[in-house]
This record gives structure tokens, sequence and C-alpha cells, in this order.
């Protein structure tokens, strides 16, 4: 129910009592009101603006968060009002909601912060004014639909191939996007080429040439050196022709593509080339023949795959649609009425040019186009002044549906930019961020390395550097991965050393510190913890020379750290395997020397992780399993 | 031929006049949209101490009633439509036109065909703060749709209509198209005392405070505000 209608419900109660005397039964007991009734002023306080407004008034949406007991969470006792750290400005209009019943949507404003707000506040955009709803909707839509391009255009070009692609999808790939690769940019640049060389063959090939000797008569080049103009012509409908067939070969839809205009325009190009070699060296069928060859010069369309601008073009022809009939429509009308009016006014002059109303439409055209020719002047003095308002209206009649159909083109061409430039920004922020990511996982590193942990004591206090908390925790957040897969993070430089190393030693060393792996005293991580290790730690896994310490650090608080253990740790330092192949992770489990299974983690406390390791000293398994993942 | 001869003249005089529009370059616009902008008429009540005096409701409380009213009214009135649109609002199973109808009646005091604040808070005091006897007084002039102090069967059918069509179809017991009439009957035969057919306001008051309930119920209204 409206807000609004709420404050006439006691109205509607109190009127009640004219049933009374008409009662059959008697009246049910009214509910009891148990809040004070008396109307306050509430403060709410929004980022430093204080509002005031009474508690009635927001108490008319109950279902949002100001008219429900959700604004006592934002209750500050100690100033006694409510406090938001939200938009003041936006919350004037949610506000104000509650005081006229009526949401506004302010023009000024992003949509998406007005939105987020209405989802703050708990208010549907739905009960937005009439007088706004309209603005609103085309924003959001807009908002929408812009986004989408971004994602699209995202996703389309930048996006590396699925793995697992056929050639043919290759080939439509570097068809569609040729900077993806130096093949499909070479190929497009020698369509490119070809394009040009046989238009400008087709133009020359009219222009007259010196006579050869013996002759007066000017010949155009195509006729003097033909053999030269016909192999120019082979090669470039050679090149078309194969273009097309690999277009047609790569398709995803060949059905589609065929009836896709660039591809109708491939077949037009080359079509008059092969239907001269078939036709015969016949008079009469010649003529249609020289006819064809006309259609050569839809080559020069083939340049709109090359070029943008002629693409926007043709796209905002097709969507000016409408208004390029209107123009049409009122240009004929147009002509149709004056060429009859001048065709009547000029019929009495003698020798008039005027001789039907086809021949004035040629008048009407060059004069309402303001060309002017002259080669039809009317004589008559009728015809002079409606010669003039032909003219006049000519000009009007075209100058009205053009700044439309220009509207349109700007309107595309500037989305068009739009998205290149956010394609190029796209490129520079995702590198920003990606520098920012680094610096993080950097900075946790270098804490490592300077010996940040717990236990290595004051004496490197001073090395570490001024960190605020949310630093520490993070940092002890890694840690705690870390010790919860039993796994260390490390640098890509460190990695590709490590993967490098593979070292020979490797098998001869293991075998020993198998054997003096007895009762090691490490806890180590579950199986469960080391398979999340395999999924978790893809890339960043290895151990590095802080490892060494790490174990060593664990080894102290454990009981039955033998010195050989230590020291096999230190020969396994650089042995370590790891095993880069993304499948065989597991070696990584291998090189640190823990029993598998039913021990606990190693973040947990020492106490616990005795039973573990006491109930885990059984050489011979553990040597069985070690083997096994090995063999993974 | 001499209409067709005017008809023609007619429209050649209107052709010149739009010619001469031309010819002077001004679009003469319909001047019309001026017209529409009508004078918002705005009431405003007698003073706070004034309306104190005449209502049995408190100061804060008229404040609050006004408030609500202003907010709902800015021009200080409410018309026969906007009310029956509001007290639809509460009725959204039947029609409540009816009936609100007759309480926009019984509410305008002054038969203007608005309701003013001083109207809306001198009746909600009768309602609420008021004896038992205006109570019932208000209701009988509720039930006496024109007003000449009788209540005859006819009036009470059509008020008792009006109730049973706030209703609405879906009901259970299925209502039968005697009930309001069987209802009339029954309220004639406890409130005519002397069977002439019309109650009285004096036969009114008397029935009511004889009955028990009645009385009773007449209290539950008075925690509304």
């Amino acid at each position: 129910m409206a807000a609004g209608v709420a404050t006439w419900l006691p109205f509607a109660r109190a009127a009640a009592v004219g049933w009374l005397p008409l009662a059959k039964k008697t009246m049910p007991k009214p509910p009891v009101d148990k809040k004070s009734r008396n109307d306050e002023i509430l403060f709410v306080n929004v980022s430093g603006l204080r509002f005031q407004t009474w508690k009635n008034t927001l108490d008319r949406y109950p279902d949002t968060l100001l008219g429900s007991s959700e604004k006592e969470f934002f209750y500050n006792e100690d100033t006694q009002e409510y406090f938001f750290d939200r938009d003041p400005e936006m919350f004037r209009h949610i506000l104000n909601f509650y005081r006229t019943g009526k949401l506004h949507y302010p023009r000024q404003e992003c949509i998406q912060a007005f939105d987020e707000e209405l989802a703050f506040y708990g208010i549907v955009p739905d009960i937005i004014g009439d007088c706004c709803m309209e603005e609103y909707r085309d924003r959001k839509k807009e908002n929408q639909e812009r986004l989408a391009e971004d994602t699209e255009a995202e996703n389309a070009t930048d996006t590396p191939l699925p793995p697992h692609s056929t050639s043919r999808e290759r080939l439509w790939r570097a068809f569609e996007n040729p900077h993806t690769s130096t093949m499909a940019l070479v190929f497009y640049y020698v369509t490119g080429f070809f394009i040009a060389v046989s238009v400008i063959a087709n133009v020359v090939e009219t222009v007259p040439c010196r006579p050869p000797k013996g002759s007066k008569k000017d010949l155009p080049c195509g006729e003097k050196y033909t053999l030269a103009f016909f192999c120019m012509d082979t090669a470039c409908v050679l090149i078309f022709t194969f273009e097309y067939l690999m277009r047609l070969f790569a398709a995803p839809s060949r059905c589609k593509f065929m009836r896709s205009v660039m591809s109708v325009i491939d077949v037009v190009a080359i079509m008059p080339y092969y239907i001269g070699l078939v036709m015969p060296e016949n008079e009469d069928v010649s003529g249609a023949f020289v006819t064809l060859r006309v259609f050569r010069v839809f080559r020069i369309f083939k340049f709109s795959r090359h070029s943008q601008g002629l693409r926007i073009l043709g796209y905002t022809l097709k969507s000016c649609a409408s208004e390029l009939g209107f123009l049409l429509f009122s240009l004929t009308m147009a002509i149709i009425i004056f060429a009859t009016v001048m065709f009547y006014a000029e019929k009495g002059t003698k020798g008039t040019n005027f001789t039907s109303i086809p021949a004035s439409f040629w008048y009407t055209i060059v004069t309402m186009t303001t060309l002017g020719y002259g080669d039809m002047v009317p004589n008559t003095i009728a015809g002079k002044i409606f010669g003039s308002i032909c003219s006049l209206s000519g000009v009007l009649v075209i100058a009205l549906p053009v700044p439309v159909i220009v509207s349109n083109f700007s309107r595309i061409y500037h989305q068009n930019q739009r998205a290149d430039k956010m394609r190029a920004q796209q490129k520079v922020r995702l590198a920003r961020i990606r520098l920012a990511k680094k610096g993080t996982t950097n900075a946790f590193l270098q804490y490592k390395e300077e010996g940040g942990f717990q236990g290595r004591g004051s004496d490197n206090a001073l090395c570490l550097k001024n960190r605020s908390s949310f630093e520490h925790q993070h940092h002890h957040l890694l840690h705690c991965l870390e010790k919860t897969t039993n796994h260390e993070f490390t640098d890509e430089l460190t990695f590709s050393e490590m993967c490098m190393t593979e070292s020979v030693g490797y098998r001869t060393s293991r075998s020993t510190s198998i054997s003096s792996q007895q009762g090691v005293a490490t806890s180590c991580c579950p199986r469960r913890a080391k398979r999340r290790a395999i999924r978790l730690a893809n890339s960043t896994v290895s151990v590095s020379r802080g490892s060494v310490q790490e174990l060593d650090t664990l080894q102290v608080h454990k009981t039955s750290a033998g010195p050989q253990s230590r020291s096999s740790l230190n020969a396994r330092t650089e042995d370590l395997k790891l095993n880069c192949e993304d499948r065989d992770f597991t070696a990584a489990i291998i090189s640190i020397p823990t029993p598998p299974a039913n021990t606990p983690d190693e973040s947990l406390p020492p106490s616990p992780a005795i039973p573990g390791i006491l109930r885990n000293s059984r050489p011979t398994s553990f040597t069985h399993e070690t083997v096994k993942i090995s063999s993974l | 031929m001499s209409g067709c001869a005017r008809c023609c003249k007619h429209g050649l005089m209107k052709f010149a006049l739009s010619v001469g529009k031309l010819v002077r370059g001004t679009l003469i616009k319909d001047n019309l949209d001026d017209d529409l902008e009508l004078s918002v008429v705005c009431h405003r009540p007698e003073g706070l101490e004034q309306l104190e005096a005449q209502t049995n409701f408190s100061k804060k409380e008229l404040q609050v009633l006004y408030r609500g009213f202003k907010n709902e009214c800015p021009s200080g009135a409410v018309n026969e439509e906007t009310f029956k649109q509001i007290y639809s609002q509460f009725f959204p199973h039947g029609d409540a036109s009816t009936y609100a109808h007759y309480l926009f009646n019984s509410f305008d005091s002054s038969q203007n065909g608005s309701i003013k604040f001083e109207d809306f808070v001198t009746a909600l005091s009768i309602l609420l703060r008021g004896t038992t006897t205006e109570k019932l007084e208000w209701t009988f002039n509720l039930y006496d749709i024109n007003r000449d102090g009788y209540i005859n069967k006819e009036e009470m059918t059509n008020i008792v209509k009006a109730i049973y069509d706030m209703m609405g179809r879906f009901t259970y017991p299925a209502l039968k198209t005697d009930t309001p009439k069987q209802h009339v009957d029954a309220f004639f035969q406890k409130m005519d005392k002397n069977r002439d057919g019309v109650v009285t306001l004096d036969e009114f008051i008397l029935s009511c405070q004889e009955d028990e309930n009645i009385m009773r119920s007449l209290q539950l209204f008075e925690n509304v505000i």
C-alpha cells in the first residue's frame, strides 16, 4: 500500500464506528500498540551531513533499511544519531522519497552509483516516479550495453585460442583478426596490395596510350599491352579465388558465410574473369561481356575488410535506411511536381528543351541539388519564377534529413572510437594491475627473506620494514597457507632455477635420505592437504633456501630430530626435484621428508603432532609411500 | 449555392491567413497552454489554539494529524474522488466507493464537496474522543443520507448494501441477494420502537444504549491515534 494511505488508516479505523449499530457479532479487540505513539525527530548523520526527520516519515516504508529495525545497527549511542558512511548527496534523494513518496533520479549522478545506494537502503528501483523513469531506464540500458560491449571486446579479440582448436578454427580466427599471428598479417597485406593493383589496372587500361608505330589513332593501354594486363588480371583473380576458397573452408557456418555481404562482393569481383574465360569470341556476346567487366570495379569494396571507416559508413547507411527512404521519397515527390509545372510553363516556347515531363526531370534534379548545369533553362517568366521556387525548395528538402544521418554516423563512429580507445587503455590498465599484484607477492617474499618469522629474534627486528597491520595480517595468512600445504611461495626466477636443476644426484641422495628418514620429527600435512597443494600451488611452489630454515625451526621444536636428518636435508636442498610438468606435481611432495597421511598440519601446536609422529614411525611403509608417489 | 460560396470564402480567408503567417515568419502557437495553468486553491486551517479548543485533541496530536494530512493533500482539502480512492485502498476485495461516498458526505459538514482539515479533525475528535452520545449521533447522521432527521428503510438498505459491497464477491458463506434486506429488517426490528417505519435519533440512541455489545464496542476505537 502506498505510504500516504498509512496516514489515513487511523481515520478509516475511526470511521468504523459507523458499523457498530449494524454489527451482527461483537467487534474484535483492537491490536495493542506497545510502542510510544509520540512522534519524535530522528537524527541521521550521513558522512557528516546531518539530516533530521520525523520518525513517522521513515516508518512509512517498513521494508526498507530506514523504515525497519535494520537502522538500529547504525545507531551511534554516543551521539544519539544514526550514522551512515555513504554519499550525502545521494542520501538527499533517498530521504525525499520517504517524504514525498516519489523517488527521483538525479540526472547528473552515475547510474551505477545510484543503483548501489538504492540497494544499500533497500529501495527497489521500480518505484522511481514516472517523471524520471524513462531517463533512468535509458541510462541503465546504455550502461549495460556499454559493459557488455566492453566484456565482449575484451573476450573476442585478445583471448588466446582454446588449446585444442582445429586448424580450421585457427584459420578462421586468422582471417577475422589478422593481428593475432604474423602469417595472417602478411596475408592481409598481400590481399590488400593485390586489390589495389587490380583496381589500378582496371583504371589504367582505359587510359589512352601512345599509338603503336604506323597507326594514327590513340589506343587505350588495355588494348596495347593486352598480354600484360591479362597476366596481371589473372594473378589477382587467382589470389582472390584462393582467398575466397580458404575463407569458405574455414568458416564455421558455410551457409551463413555464403550469404554474407563480403562473400557476395568477393564472388562478384571474380566472376567476370571466369565468365570471360569460358565466353566464346563471339561478336554479339562480347558486348554483354564488356558490361560484365564493369563489375570488376566491385573489387574496390573488398577494401572494406581492410578499412574500418568504410565499414562504419556502410553500417551507418544501413541504420539510417528510414531517413534515406524519406529523403528519396520527398525528393521524388518534389521532382515530379516541379517537372510537371515547368513542362506546362515552358510548353509554349519554340524550340524548348522541355519536350516532355520526363525530360523536365533532369532540369528539376539539376536545379534542386543546386547543380545548375545550364543545358536546360526556362525562357518564359512563369518558367523562371517556378524555376527559382524549385531551387529554393530543393535546398530545404535535402537539408532536412541530412542531419539525422549525420548524427547517426557520428554516434556510430564515436562508439567505434571508444571501443578502440578502451582496448588500448585496457592493455595499459592490465599491465599496471599485474605490476601491483607482483608487488604484493614480492613484499611477502622479501619479508620472508628478511627472516620476519617469529622466533628469528630481535636481531632481525631492525631489518623489518615498517609494515601496516594489514600487511602483517596478510603475511601471516600467507604463512599459514604455506604451513598448511607444506610448500612455500617463491618467485618465478627461483622456480625456473629449480626446474633447471633436476639434479643427477636426485636418485642417490633420495635413497640415502630415505634410509635416514627414520623418525624424522617434522609433522606433515595430511594427504588431503597435499592434494590441495597440487591443485593450489601449481606455479608458485618450490623449496627455497628459506625452507631449510623452516624445517630447521621445526626440528627445534620436535623431539627426535637427528643431525643426520638435518644434513640430509641440507644435502637435498639442491636436489629437490621439482617436476616442472604440470601433471606430476606430486614429485614436489617427495622432497619434503615427511611421512604421509594421518598426521595433523604443521600449523597445529607440537603436542598433538608428537603422538602422530610416533604413530607413523613405520619406515617400510614410508618408503613404499615415497616410491609410490614418485612414480606418479 | 450560396452556402458553397460562403464555404469557399471561409476557406480562402483561412488560406490567406496562413500565407500571412508564413510571410510574417511567426509561427503563432496555440496559446491554450497558458490557460491550462489552473490556479491551485489552497486552504489553510484556523489556528492551532482554536482547533485545540474546538476538539478534544492536544496540540501535539493536532500537529501529527495535520502533518499527515498536509503531506497527502498539499492543497489543504480532499475532494470526493481522492477520498474514494484512498478509502478503496483499505478494502481491495470489494467496492468501497458507495460507502466512501456516504462517509464523505458525513464528514463534509459544509456540504461543499471537499473535506478541509477542520472537518477532518472535528469528525475524528467525535469518533475518538467524544462521548457515546456524540458518537451515536454521528452514526445516525451517517445513516440519515438526506439529513431529514429520520432513517427510513430505503436509506438503511442503501447503507447496508454499500457495506456489503465492500466485502466483495468472495465471502464465506456466500452472499445471498436478500442478505442486506434481512439485515435491514433485523435492524429495524431492534431500533424502531414505535413501529412507524422510520427511526428517529432518540429511538436510535435509546436502542443502542440498551445493547451491551454496542456500548462496549464504542470504546474500542479510542486508541487509534
